[in-house]
């Protein structure tokens, strides 16, 4: 009994030995196994991606950041996905209006976040994308954007000395292929989660608004919860926000997906989570900053015609109104995600 | 008891008595082998094509006796012309027997067009996924053509989608009477494939008019227009 134990010890004793040689010694940048736990904050639902094919393992991890900060993924090697997903800016693209690509080309929507993904079944402004493992598949093989084909990226990693070393840490052997490519980076960007904002520690009962942020709350619930539903800030479906198409980008919405008129002009709700950070706005960028964003629901003459009709219950705000709605956004900002150093850049160290 | 013991041994026999089955996909025009490229064909409309791309994938056999037990196995393949070795599949460790038909899957199941990334046949770098729109694409024909006024006057069906109402998943049902699997022995269908089908029955595809079906548009007609593309050309019985 006693000698078992002996080599239960010594057994993991090795384990951890053999582990820690595996990592950087940086503390910043390693990734431990405390690191990948996935843990659901209180008051959030269940999640839609649940890792169930795809257990997460700090080299795995690592892979997955490593891959997310490299410009390999790019046709001529000059863009990653953070070229575009910044984490100071919850992983938008700050003061880019819409998405930028290889040889300076401009797509025709604004870059979403990258936060609270497991929660979404739908990913992209139009909701094309139905799994968190192949939305990678389109910024990678976007004309304008990163514009490289999938089995060229392969192809790549395979014959990179750097990747085959990663890839077999993470997996414990020598296959390189998309789908690893494409779940070690679903664990990277899967773990990214905001629930750590003031408000957040507003509903524990930790700390306390201002009054304005109170005032700015009470207006929120009654007139933009609708669709800016629940923990999360969405009620994840595709409306028109009453903002009259950008006729120069033929952007179509919803339309592209479905083909059916009358998902025309509509987009996904995007979340609210650190929606300070993430400006400009709108899914095509149109909007600077939050003032314009709630001049724009504070006008409803100026509404496109086929305008959901849950803008209705905005009516007009009064510039005080605004200004504590505002007051109260600001409080979604969660620094301990902006600056979670899992997150962080590997290449900085 | 003793015609038990004999019952139970027999049963225990043909459970561990298997064979295999190569499924052998010969990709057609009308009553001529596909020949990408140089060959000319016509179509139901009567306008002369040629065929540059031809593939699709095909998967979830089910092998039935006339008992009604069933063989399946649930794997996916896709099948490209101009690749020979992807057009023969291996069915492995099938219970030995007579079975009268062979039902598979012409695209992909709508769970694996949910699963996220996956590998070998459904990797999404053969090329045959949607990433926009995510799924599968079912079945590619491309070609070229006088009477289509696309550039180049290429035509091209690119047929996904498995979702109602544009769902293009087709259960294809061959009749396989005198199919026989024997123990330790490798029985084969050969199954031809007709492209031309892609553009008849029910619907006559005219490419001046249809030159392009690449999303949920149209993707049905075609679709209902490719499910009696295949039949068993022969069926070889190794004993």
């Amino acid at each position: 009994m006693r000698s078992k134990l002996v080599y239960i010890i010594l057994f993991l004793f090795l384990s951890v030995l053999i582990f820690n040689s595996f990592i950087d010694d940086n503390p910043y940048f390693k990734i431990t196994s405390d690191d990948v736990i996935l843990t659901i904050p209180k008051g959030f639902p269940k999640p839609k991606y649940n890792f169930k094919n795809n257990t997460i393992t700090p080299e795995k991890f690592v892979l997955g950041r490593k891959l997310f900060y490299d410009p390999i993924l790019s046709k001529d090697s000059s863009m990653s996905c953070a070229s575009c997903h910044q984490r100071i800016a919850a992983f938008a693209h700050i003061d880019h209006a819409l998405s930028h690509g290889i040889n300076g080309l401009i797509g025709k929507r604004n870059v979403m976040p990258l936060q609270n993904l497991i929660w979404k079944d739908a990913y992209m402004w139009d909701g094309g994308v139905n799994n968190l493992e192949v939305q990678p598949i389109n910024p990678i093989t976007n004309a304008v954007e990163m514009n490289e084909t999938l089995s060229n990226v392969v192809n790549k990693l395979k014959h990179n000395k750097v990747y085959a070393e990663e890839f077999k840490k993470a997996f414990n052997d020598t296959i390189i292929n998309s789908e690893r490519l494409l779940k070690t980076l679903a664990q990277f960007t899967g773990l990214m989660i905001s629930s750590n904002s003031r408000y957040d520690k507003f509903v524990e009962g930790t700390i306390q608004f201002s009054d304005t942020e109170m005032n700015g709350l009470k207006i929120f619930k009654t007139k933009c919860a609708n669709c800016h539903k629940g923990t999360l800030f969405t009620d994840n479906s595709y409306r028109n926000n009453g903002i009259k198409p950008d006729t120069s980008l033929k952007d179509k919405g919803r339309e592209t997906i479905t083909n059916n008129p009358e998902d025309n002009n509509t987009f996904q709700v995007p979340s609210l989570r650190n929606v300070e950070m993430t400006y400009p706005y709108m899914h095509d960028g149109r909007f600077r900053n939050l003032q314009q964003v709630l001049n724009h629901y504070s006008n409803p003459k100026n509404f496109d015609k086929n305008y959901d009709l849950s803008l209705n219950k905005i009516g007009v705000l009064s510039e005080q109104e605004k200004g504590d709605v505002i007051a109260f956004l600001k409080t979604l900002t969660d620094k301990v995600f902006l600056y979670d150093r899992r997150f962080a850049d590997p290449n900085m160290k | 008891m003793a015609t038990i013991l004999v019952a139970m041994s027999f049963s225990i026999n043909t459970k561990a008595n298997k064979g295999k089955l190569i499924i052998d996909f010969n990709n057609y025009v009308g009553n001529e082998i596909l020949k990408l490229d140089s060959a000319v064909y016509k179509n139901e409309a009567g306008q002369s094509f040629s065929v540059t791309n031809f593939k699709y994938y095909v998967g979830n056999f089910h092998l039935r006796k006339a008992d009604g037990t069933e063989y399946i196995s649930s794997d996916y393949y896709l099948i490209k012309e101009d690749e020979q070795q992807t057009k023969q599949i291996m069915l492995n460790d099938i219970p030995e027997g007579n079975y009268v038909s062979c039902t598979f899957t012409l695209g992909v199941d709508s769970a694996h067009n949910c699963s996220g990334a996956q590998s070998g046949a459904l990797d999404p770098a053969n090329g045959m996924f949607w990433a926009w729109n995510t799924g599968y694409i079912f079945m590619k024909l491309e070609g070229k053509s006088p009477s289509s006024n696309l550039s180049g006057h290429t035509f091209e069906f690119h047929i996904g989608g498995y979702k109602y109402p544009n769902n293009c998943i087709r259960e294809i049902n061959l009749k396989t009477n005198n199919l026989i699997i024997s123990s330790d022995k490798t029985s084969s269908i050969e199954i031809k494939t007709d492209a031309e089908e892609v553009m008849k029955t029910p619907v006559t595809i005219d490419l001046s008019k249809l030159p392009s079906v690449t999303d949920s548009r149209n993707a049905t007609i075609i679709a209902n227009n490719y499910m009696d593309m295949f039949s068993v050309l022969k069926i070889n019985n190794e004993k």
